[in-house]
């Protein structure tokens, strides 16, 4: 019996060369002429609206200087606008950490329990809420409304030629975009992508965009550090500016990475694939406030609360036990120094990302209690204060500054995100994979930044 | 024109049955382009109470539901919204399988009225694997409000299967709908699909395959349509074809009883 695949194979050469090309051009020639013959269509601004604003936000000349406008944009309005109101709750809160105390010492609690309370788990919800919930109330509703725009799918289209450059596929620059909100989102959201080759790079690549956990470290040590080295004029902008590079260079690190994992162990082609933009929609007001308030925020600063209580607790049992005339933390911190040191960092940041694993949110928090948990304890209440405690007190420099960027934008998901990728791959090996790579890239990259620096200065 | 449902006397037939399933019920499936309402198409026919799973072995959602019309029973199968039938992504696999090998009774392609160009292009590859297709024109307010005019006669003359407008989200038109799958499924309505004819050497030669694949497979339905693709270079119908996939997928299929409990057994798996 004759194989019909290899008489296929054998007709299709004996066929017109172009024969496939026809098929679907024919294919399309005949909706087009039914199309034709059916379809009426009056005169319609709306439409050549529409295709005006997409001929401009998808060209190839304006489509990407635009784009970075607009997170320019974004990032600017929440740093000037977060400053103020994160001062005000902070001041609030530790005002009312001072009564706390004082009431329930009154109210005869033993010393230890007054401070496991209140100077652990309320502190570190506290520094969570102040830090967190200004740059999240002004980002997310700015960002939910630039998706109910329709925006989003313009940003896939203009990066598809990035994406296909670097062997992988074109939707991972929106799985991409979601990884913004949440890398776990973000590695959910690969499941749009067909191709199990491009789909294990999109998900292994997830965590090299800052997520809005880790946004607030950004916005507050752009703010600090970099803001602090240009004049107060455009020091915003700079700060805005700094964020946004770090982002880049962040989708540099998606690109790179994803290029080296499909042309080695991950190899193939980039497939095709339709994307369609959605007509413009004017956003729906409630809609957006609910989305980017009750599902964005409050999700966020929940889990962020859920484990800052126990991380509080964790640093106020730590910084409070007293091992050979130096608390636990401080053994801690001196122990993980050399390593710290050398990537330009120090014990006490190291510490810190380690007990926020479970969520990255609360890193910057978790590090200014240790800070102050094993120095001298005074009232911080704004940014000006968080500065002076890291510069002055504890050695801070700008290479300090931005290598914990670089360090927050490279190093492993947190423990939602490796649960997430374990439950979409269902692979060990490649879960292993996903949180190892980044912390290995994240050392690489602040230990070459620290040596340079140092050899240079 | 205006629609009164509690008077139109067919009205009282038309129930939604959620998941409960009664013997004999005619089987229909859902295609579509992704945002033509097929959701809404589906929601609208079904009720709230469907049977939501994934399609085996895949992450790719899979509802059912079902629906009484005229004392007849009817389980409508959703598939995933794809823009064609001939790449290999997982959506169109499936949607493909679920025409080739479910052999539904009568397949319902939602289309957007608004841009109706692009949606043919998913009509058409439908229209070559089943005949009994109704063609769904969803969005028609959107079209009104754009002011696109969709002239349906013209379109079920040049397709040669029925189209139907609709506003699923506001029901209109899904009487209709049902009603036009009903006579088509009893062949009151007869259809002659639009298939493009190819050029001589390309029918000789899929005939010729065609051919072959029945010696292999028996009992294959699509014959010329494998062929076609599999001359077109197809590589997920040589795949199928060659680690036999395709025979058992054509076992599987059977007499329309087995059929049906086979697709129970698929759902029992998830």
């Amino acid at each position: 019996m004759t194989d019909p695949i290899a008489r296929a194979d054998q007709l299709r050469a004996s066929l017109p060369a172009g024969f496939r090309d026809q098929v679907v051009e024919s294919l399309y020639e005949e909706a087009h002429r039914i199309a034709g013959r059916s379809v009426k269509t009056g005169e319609n601004r709306r439409i050549d609206f529409d295709q005006r604003i997409d001929r401009l936000v998808t060209s190839p000349i304006f489509g990407l200087p635009l784009m970075l406008v607009l997170i320019t944009g974004v990032f600017w309005l929440t740093i000037i606008g977060s400053n103020y109101p994160s001062q005000m709750l902070a001041t609030s809160f530790f005002w009312l950490e001072d009564k706390l105390v004082a009431w329930s010492a009154a109210a005869g609690a033993p010393a230890w329990l007054t401070g496991f309370v209140w100077n652990g788990v309320y502190r570190g919800l506290a520094w969570v809420v102040a830090v967190m919930l200004p740059p999240m109330a002004i980002f997310f509703p700015m960002f939910t409304i630039l998706e109910d725009l329709g925006y989003l799918p313009r940003v896939g289209y203009n990066m598809d030629w990035l994406f296909r450059k670097a062997g992988a596929h074109g939707k991972q620059s929106l799985t991409m975009a979601m990884g913004f909100g949440c890398n776990a989102a973000g590695v959910i959201s690969t499941r749009i992508i067909d191709s199990p080759r491009e789909r294990l790079i999109a998900i292994l690549t997830n965590n090299f965009v800052p997520c809005n956990g880790r946004f607030p470290t950004l916005i507050m040590l752009a703010t600090i550090f970099v803001a602090a080295q240009f004049p107060p004029a455009v020091a915003s902008v700079a700060a805005a500016g700094s964020v946004v590079g770090v982002v880049l260079l962040g989708v540099l690190f998606t690109l790179v990475v994803s290029a080296v994992l499909s042309r080695t162990v991950l190899r193939g082609e980039a497939s095709a694939f339709t994307l369609e933009l959605p007509p413009y929609r004017r956003p729906s007001i409630l809609r957006i406030l609910y989305t980017s308030l009750i599902d964005r925020t409050i999700f966020v600063l929940g889990r962020a609360m859920l484990t800052a209580a126990p991380a509080g607790a964790v640093i106020w049992i730590l910084g409070n036990i007293d091992w050979q005339g130096a608390s636990l933390a401080r053994h801690a911190a001196n122990f993980l120094q050399p390593l710290g040191h050398a990537i330009g960092l120090d014990g006490v940041i190291l510490l810190a990302y380690v007990i926020a694993i479970p969520a990255n949110e609360i890193v910057v928090p978790t590090m200014l209690m240790v800070y102050l948990g094993t120095g001298m304890m005074s009232d911080v209440t704004g940014y000006d204060d968080i500065r002076r405690i890291l510069v002055e007190e504890n050695g801070w420099s700008l290479l300090t500054a931005v290598n914990l960027m670089l360090f927050s934008l490279l190093h492993n998901p947190c423990a939602t995100t490796i649960l997430t990728m374990w439950r979409e791959t269902r692979s060990t090996r490649w879960t292993f994979i996903g949180a190892l790579m980044p912390l290995a890239i994240a050392f690489a990259v602040t230990f070459t930044v620290a040596t340079v620096v140092r050899l240079l200065l | 024109m205006t629609h009164n449902c509690d008077t139109c006397p067919a009205h009282a037939h038309l129930a939604q049955m959620g998941i409960r399933l009664g013997e004999g019920s005619r089987l229909v499936a859902l295609a579509g382009n992704p945002n033509t309402g097929k959701s809404s198409v589906f929601n609208a026919l079904t009720g709230l109470k469907q049977h939501v799973g994934n399609w085996p072995g895949k992450t790719v959602t899979r509802a059912e539901g079902g629906f009484a019309f005229q004392g007849q029973h009817y389980k409508l199968v959703d598939l995933p919204g794809t823009y064609s039938l001939l790449s290999a992504s997982q959506d169109e696999e499936i949607s493909r399988n679920f025409l080739l090998f479910g052999r539904p009774d009568c397949t319902i392609v939602v289309t957007d009225a608004t841009a109706l160009e692009r949606n043919l292009n998913l009509v058409l590859q439908v229209l070559e694997i089943t005949a009994k297709v109704v063609v769904c024109v969803n969005l028609m307010d959107e079209a009104r409000r754009k002011g696109i005019e969709v002239d349906l006669r013209s379109l079920s003359r040049d397709l040669g299967v029925p189209a139907v407008p609709t506003v699923a989200r506001t029901k209109e038109g899904l009487h209709d709908l049902v009603r036009t799958v009903a006579e088509v499924i009893d062949g009151t309505i007869a259809t002659k699909p639009l298939r493009p004819g190819h050029p001589p050497d390309v029918e000789a030669a899929v005939g010729e395959v065609a051919t072959l694949i029945e010696q292999r497979v028996p009992g294959i339905p699509n014959a010329r349509w494998m062929a076609y693709r599999l001359l077109d270079g197809d590589s997920r119908i040589r795949q199928a074809l060659e680690s036999g996939e395709l025979a058992d997928l054509v076992a599987a299929q059977g007499t329309p009883a087995e059929r049906r409990a086979t697709l129970v057994s698929l759902q029992g798996r998830q």
